[in-house]
């Protein structure tokens, strides 16, 4: 229960942050809010006892945060050019909220015999169970060799996963270097 | 872009080494303990960004340019779809076939295909991050210059 009350702060603060970044004036502010918001999640992932999800969500938070502070210092105005809409981001988080509980509701919801399962309760079976997670917790070491059993199912049993991220990832980033690129900033310069 | 005073020139000096020591050192047992190819990788791209933020962009561009990063990322990339098909062609069944013997666990050497995937996936996700940061803080900054001139 101690965990749970935890997680449940953090993420209260989580949503406050996000607020401010969304309602924020000043480009910095918004950008330090969106960094607190990030540092709550690698703690929830460190409170749920998962190192190789907290390790890389902490060091891209640094290094995001670095990047766009840099960013937003080489520009002299500060001051956010799109104009909010204060009533319109709440109406919308609102309904997003609201989806989300009636989904929650309509498929099992706080009833632990419903389709989701109760918080902390495993999903594909615990030890004794025959489920997929206890056989690779078993056989990983003789499967795959690996004593690290996360890295175990990332690169051995769900490789294809491994290499539909890697995808993503390649794509956003050729995506970043054609928004950057110079040859179209040339020649909108050409032309004006 | 310039860099910055002559104390965090001396300290990005001496830390940013140790920096990039440690992402190849998380790579390399990702199989081992908690990290990994991603981690790794970022890791090192810390390592590059806070040597070019402390020394100066002017030197960065010297020493690379983002066509190498660009080339860096491609040839990571390729390498990990190979890994995948050479367990599909060499190994005979299945894509991501783990082919190579698994060896003892809690070894360095263990593993089979796993610290090669790492590796791989290192080398994209570094040299891809690196590139956009140099294209994020570099290009833009000197192109800002150049319309000032």
């Amino acid at each position: 229960m101690g965990v749970e009350l935890v997680i449940l702060l953090l993420i209260v603060f989580m949503i406050i942050s996000a607020l401010i970044a969304v309602e924020a004036s000043d480009l910095l502010s918004a950008v330090i809010a969106i960094g607190a918001a990030g540092f709550a999640l690698c703690a929830i992932d460190l409170l749920l006892a998962a190192p190789d999800l907290a390790f890389p969500q902490v060091l891209v938070e640094i290094i995001t945060l670095v990047i766009l502070i840099r960013m937003i210092m080489t520009r002299q105005d500060t001051s956010r050019q799109t104009p909010k809409d204060t009533l319109r981001t709440a109406m919308v988080m609102l309904a997003c909220g609201m989806f989300l509980i009636v989904v929650f509701l309509a498929v099992g919801g706080m009833n632990t015999s419903g389709t989701i399962p109760s918080f902390g309760r495993p999903v594909m079976g615990s030890f004794d169970d025959t489920g997929v997670s206890s056989q690779y917790l078993f056989r990983c070491a003789q499967d795959t060799g690996a004593a690290n059993v996360v890295m175990g199912i990332l690169l051995d049993y769900r490789a294809y996963d491994t290499l539909g991220e890697a995808t993503v990832i390649v794509v956003a980033i050729l995506g970043g270097y054609a928004v950057l690129r110079r040859i179209g900033r040339k020649k909108r310069e050409v032309k004006s | 872009m310039r860099g910055m005073s002559i104390i965090v020139r001396i300290i990005v000096a001496i830390l940013g080494g140790l920096v990039i020591l440690y992402g190849l050192y998380v790579t390399l047992t990702g199989h081992l303990a908690p990290g990994g190819g991603f981690v790794g990788g970022v890791i090192i791209m810390a390592g590059i960004t806070m040597m070019v933020l402390a020394f100066g962009g002017e030197r960065a561009r010297e020493l690379m340019k983002e066509h190498h990063c660009q080339m860096l990322e491609g040839f990571g990339a390729l390498a990990f779809v190979i890994i995948a098909l050479l367990g599909f062609f060499a190994a005979g069944s299945c894509f991501f076939k783990n082919f190579l013997p698994t060896g003892k666990v809690h070894e360095l050497t263990s593993g089979g295909m796993i610290p090669l995937s790492n590796v791989a996936i290192a080398i994209k996700v570094g040299a891809g991050l690196t590139g956009i940061f140099l294209a994020l803080v570099l290009g833009c900054r000197s192109a800002m210059f150049r319309k000032g001139k």
